[in-house]
């Protein structure tokens, strides 16, 4: 399989990540590397194989649907690049 | 010899009879820390936290209330969230970034009375085998054999290069795809990746989080089954953590493994391996056959596709988790142009914060988990997986108790010596241990031998899961037939 420098745009816009209309050719270079790399999985007999879900056959634990924390809105706010007035600040999203 | 080249258990029996106080201990490694600059191991130093938990260490050992992790000073990997102090997966995206809350396993660990001396360098969001992908710059190997700067593996590189050159006893490692195991081999020292699900991963920040699992970095086998006894156990918090007791797995090591039946999977002799490699896994295989264990050889047959199957399924959950690396809520947000949008603050953010092997895998995983090729390859991947935890199910069903391969295609090689060379080549450094991961199995690097050139090689041992106990006991007994007990000469 082979990357165009169309899909690998794509992927980048998928991914939330800007890279240079310049870099595009390197980058489906390299993915389509990678890619290559990997057709080796369809040389095994799949047939009938479930695919693994989870590595250690156990149900996950259930817990009580309950609130057991809370009230720490600075705690969360600490790290924010910008944050005002108890939310979260970003760009404009509606017009 | 210097406090700061102990082994934990060393440290913990001259504690306890009061032959050194924790106080002095830990001086003694951030001394050794701040003589180490060189290693580029230490990242952020914690030296007050360090001398306040020190002296809480020394209270309860007078008090005589002193688990065996009591005192002992520790390198934490970068990756593990501390509160209040700088945890940033070696990664600018996360600059600045101190958590307001504590993992699972350095809350466990500090209960215990353990010291942390610091935070340890690494390859940016454990994506890598070399420590060259940090934010911070490339770890360095304390093993030196001509003018060249080694590697000392990754991605938990700063822990290996810390534990390696006595900058503290122990460290914190974390181990995706051979991330502790491959570091430890390249350094000489003992790494241990318990089974999936035997440590919580709460509090380390996500690669892929089914393979992820945290273990300990140590300078003998002893210490990691205590280091590994204070890091494991059930928690809540982490829903594929095991409801599991935690057994005693210094008193496992009997180093009695007679009728044990080890196996060696054909297919790890890879075409091209080196003749060093190849003598050093029959070598060990007579230690332990001389020990009184039957060696056996075995059949892995999927072994060869764990590597292509690994770079769609970690990728593919590195894209995911790495999604919450957005500029809103921590960490970097890019500076934006007049009429930039929110989409423009996601991809500059992105684009300016991860590194170029972090923005390829998540792209790689981004194109593997898009619709239309979702089946053809992450679907795949999960089904090869299964055969590949199936082969290792049918090994220990046919009677075998430990699988025994070698740890690392090569030794230690030049930092830059594989910049240039195609990524694959890179990922190829985990080719023995991937398998490991994709099968949820415990997996120990043993030191063995030195290599011509006079680096240290390292050997792997696989258990059964949930039995690291038994596992950690071959590894012990492999440690005190191979007698491994050189260290680097010091050039920092």
């Amino acid at each position: 399989m082979s990357i165009d420098i169309d899909t690998a745009r794509r992927v980048a816009k998928l991914a939330r990540i800007r890279v240079e209309e310049a870099d595009l050719p390197a980058l489906a270079g390299e993915l389509s590397g990678i890619l290559t790399f990997m057709e080796q999985l369809n040389e095994v007999d799949v047939e009938g194989v479930e695919p693994m879900t989870s590595v250690t056959p156990m149900r996950l634990k259930r817990r009580k649907d309950e609130v057991t924390d809370g009230n720490i809105q600075a705690a969360v706010l600490k790290n924010a690049p910008d944050a005002r007035e108890g939310f979260f600040a970003v760009p404009k999203v509606v017009e | 010899m210097s406090a700061n080249t102990w082994t934990i258990a060393a440290a913990r029996d001259a504690l306890r009879k009061g032959e050194i106080s924790a106080t002095d201990l830990t001086m003694a490694c951030l001394t050794a820390i701040d003589a180490g600059d060189a290693l580029g191991a230490f990242v952020h130093k914690t030296p007050e936290i360090a001398l306040d938990q020190a002296r809480a260490a020394e209270a309860r050992i007078k008090a005589g209330d002193a688990p065996s992790m009591c005192g002992i000073p520790l390198g934490i990997k970068d990756l593990f969230a501390t509160r209040g102090v700088p945890s940033q997966a070696a990664s600018n995206i996360l600059r600045g970034f101190r958590p307001e809350y504590e993992s699972t396993v350095t809350t466990k660990l500090f209960e215990a009375g353990a010291v942390m001396l610091g935070k340890l360098n690494m390859d940016e969001f454990a994506m890598g085998s070399s420590n060259e992908t940090s934010c911070y710059g490339h770890a360095v190997n304390p093993w030196k054999v001509d003018g060249r700067k080694l590697t000392p593996g990754g991605s938990s590189g700063g822990s290996a290069a810390a534990v390696a050159g006595d900058l503290c006893l122990a460290a914190t490692g974390t181990d995706t795809g051979g991330s502790i195991r491959q570091p430890a081999a390249f350094t000489g020292i003992v790494g241990i990746k318990p089974t999936y699900g035997r440590v919580s991963r709460w509090g380390i920040v996500a690669f892929a989080s089914s393979l992820d699992q945290a273990g300990p970095m140590t300078k003998t086998v002893r210490d990691a089954a205590i280091f590994l006894q204070a890091m494991a156990g059930h928690d809540p918090k982490d829903s594929t953590s095991a409801d599991l007791a935690v057994p005693d797995f210094e008193a496992a090591l009997t180093g009695d493994i007679r009728g044990k039946k080890i196996g060696l999977p054909r297919e790890y002799r890879m075409e091209g391996m080196p003749a060093e490699i190849e003598k050093l896994w029959a070598d060990g295989a007579a230690m332990l056959r001389d020990a009184g264990a039957e060696i056996v050889d075995i059949s892995l047959p999927h072994t060869k596709y764990a590597l292509p199957a690994y770079y769609v399924i970690a990728p593919g959950e590195a894209s995911s988790n790495l999604a919450r690396y957005d500029g809103v809520r921590y960490g970097h947000r890019a500076k934006l142009a007049a009429g930039d949008g929110i989409t423009e603050m996601y991809e500059k953010t992105r684009a300016e914060g991860f590194g170029k092997e972090v923005q390829r895998r998540v792209m790689i995983g981004t194109y593997v988990l898009s619709a239309g090729f979702y089946d053809a390859y992450y679907n795949r991947a999960r089904k090869v997986r299964a055969l590949i935890k199936r082969d290792f199910e049918q090994a220990f069903a046919a009677g075998v108790d430990a699988i025994l391969t070698p740890a690392t295609p090569s030794a230690a090689f030049g930092l830059g010596e594989m910049s240039s060379a195609d990524p694959i080549e890179m990922y190829l450094n985990d080719v023995f241990t991937v398998t490991v991961n994709l099968a949820g199995l415990p997996g120990v690097a043993v030191p063995v031998g030195l290599d011509k050139q006079g680096l240290p090689l390292g050997l792997q041992l696989i258990g059964r899961p949930w039995e690291e106990g038994d596992l950690l006991n071959h590894a012990y007994v492999l440690e005190r037939a191979a007698g491994f007990v050189a260290k680097p000469a010091k050039w920092w």
